[in-house]
């Protein structure tokens, strides 16, 4: 049933070219070998569901603005994806926390193969990372990050937390595609649970601010994370000027909304973790 | 309660099971057919943005309220009765606690509260004069004196909110709009991660399996079998048009 998600959120002019083998032909997509063993098993929804993602892969008629979010997305999911496999690789994370980082590494993988997979051949190459933070130097602010677990676990917050508003910020740039919006908010979801358990789990779980899963104003406990978290304060939204039309106090109120950032924004917190970026 | 709960979980297998065929109709050709036509309510105007109309039947006070999703009025107010129902539990949650719920679980539920209280005083004002009116909840299959109980609710509403809110994303035609939408599904995400965690301390579960697909998505449902899973916990019928 999982491998329906992908068709549930597809609109119909998008699902009739799914349909449509003629459409299919006309643009010279190739079935993959998941799509033909999903036809073979008589799996219908499995085969859908991968030719779904063909049709996307063939970029046939991707307009480049949303090809261009989608490998912004794609440069993030790279870095959280390999910073997860290092640490892993590290040998850094107790043993009480490694299903947590498990789950969370399973996840930036896929959604690093899913975004390759509807990109196609317009994906972006891996970039190389720094996860010090220096610029390719490896000795930036957080030096020792697969040495030490609470360095590493702090960078895991960090960019968590800005794949949260990176994600955000993209959506309305995602609008002329029902389906690949849907995908962008099903992957935007699962970044805010990972960061709500990194936050809750660099607190040991007694959920005290700011280690709760939730960001109040612009708080961080992480030097050199200003960024990740500013703006985070605000109170207005829709032009409504919130605390004042609610009993519920200030800092609750700056919880209940998670602000997005601009692609520069995200870039500007990030470089230092891509070399040559 | 479990048996009660079991009934009304809106988990995946539920949900899926008619979009499933539905989905396999329109792969056989048989899409349009295999549709269901949302029933119209008699003498319901249909450029009603609320489309609120009390009931006549037997019962008298039943109220059936319709949200036309083709603007996105009817969307904004669709999270607004969401709210609304996540708002009145936890009030009820935090107003007692179940004995068996430590300190620190009270915390988040606490803050869950409060959270979903913003939400539902948000809406209400964002919307206005084109607000659904307040929604009489049902929460006879919740124990609130039981831990589990009120954790498995807890999960079962912030779950389920995450997958409204990515499912209906893209019914809006504000980006304004859409993007206040998405300022709340990651707290609500947050909320269902840090539930489940209560459920399931330090294990996968708070991003699990059953929820997260194998493309690492969570996961996106369409209004009417959002409304189909929380229409036992609200009095008032919900239905929706223009999807």
């Amino acid at each position: 049933m999982d491998n329906l998600s992908l068709l549930d959120s597809v609109n119909p002019e998008i699902e009739d070219r799914i349909l449509s083998r003629r459409d299919v032909l006309t643009k010279g997509a190739k079935a993959s070998s998941a799509t033909i063993a999903g036809f073979a098993l008589a799996s219908v929804p499995l085969a859908l569901a991968a030719l779904a993602k063909d049709v996307f892969a063939q970029g046939g008629g991707l307009p480049q603005n949303i090809i261009d979010v989608l490998n912004f997305a794609l440069t993030l999911e790279y870095l959280e994806a390999e910073f997860y496999n290092r640490g892993a690789d590290a040998g850094i994370i107790p043993a009480a926390d490694t299903a947590i980082f498990e789950q969370i590494r399973k996840h930036e993988n896929e959604h690093v193969a899913f975004l390759l997979s509807v990109l196609g051949h317009a994906a972006v190459p891996k970039p190389t990372f720094d996860y010090t933070a220096g610029g390719g130097s490896d000795n930036g602010p957080f030096k020792g990050v697969f040495f030490h677990f609470e360095i590493f676990a702090a960078v895991s917050q960090a960019f968590e937390d800005t794949g949260v508003r990176a994600y955000k910020g993209q959506a309305p740039n995602l609008m002329s595609n029902k389906a690949i919006l849907t995908a962008a908010l099903q992957i935007h979801a699962v970044e805010a649970r990972h960061a709500c358990e990194v936050r809750r789990l660099r607190g040991n779980f007694s959920e005290t601010s700011p280690n709760e899963g939730w960001i109040t104003r612009n708080l961080t406990d992480i030097p050199g994370t200003e960024a990740t978290y500013a703006g985070e304060e605000n109170t207005v939204q829709l032009g409504i000027n919130v605390p004042s039309i609610t009993s519920v106090a200030l800092d609750e109120v700056t919880e209940s909304f998670d602000e997005p950032l601009t692609k520069e924004q995200v870039l500007a917190i990030v470089r230092p973790f891509i070399v040559g970026l | 309660m479990k048996n009660g709960l079991t009934s009304l979980d809106p988990g995946p297998e539920g949900l899926f099971r008619g979009r499933t065929r539905r989905d396999f109709l329109r792969a056989a050709g048989l899409g349009g057919a295999a549709l269901c036509v949302p029933a119209l309510i008699e003498g319901c105007s249909q450029d009603s943005v609320t489309g609120v109309r009390g009931g006549q039947g037997n019962q008298g006070t039943a109220t059936t309220i319709v949200l036309d999703f083709s603007t996105d009025v009817g969307v904004l107010n669709y999270a607004y009765a969401l709210e609304q129902l996540e708002a009145a539990f936890y009030v009820m949650v935090a107003a007692s606690f179940a004995g068996d719920l430590i300190a620190r679980e009270r915390i988040v539920l606490t803050d869950v509260r409060d959270h979903e209280v913003v939400h539902r005083d948000f809406f209400k004002t964002a919307l206005g004069a084109s607000a659904i009116p307040a929604l009489t909840p049902n929460f006879s299959s919740v124990n609130f004196a039981s831990r589990t109980s009120v954790l498995t609710t807890a999960r079962v509403f912030e779950d389920l909110g995450v997958a409204a809110y990515n499912g209906s994303g893209k019914y809006l035609k504000s980006a304004a709009n859409l993007t206040v939408a998405g300022k709340i599904v990651s707290v609500e995400a947050r909320h269902a991660a840090a539930i489940r965690d209560l459920l399931q301390p330090r294990t996968g579960y708070f991003a699990g399996d059953d929820v997260i697909d194998q493309n690492g998505l969570d996961r996106a449902f369409e209004p009417g079998a959002v409304l189909q899973a929380a229409s036992p916990f609200i009095q008032e019928t919900i239905t929706v048009t223009g999807v």
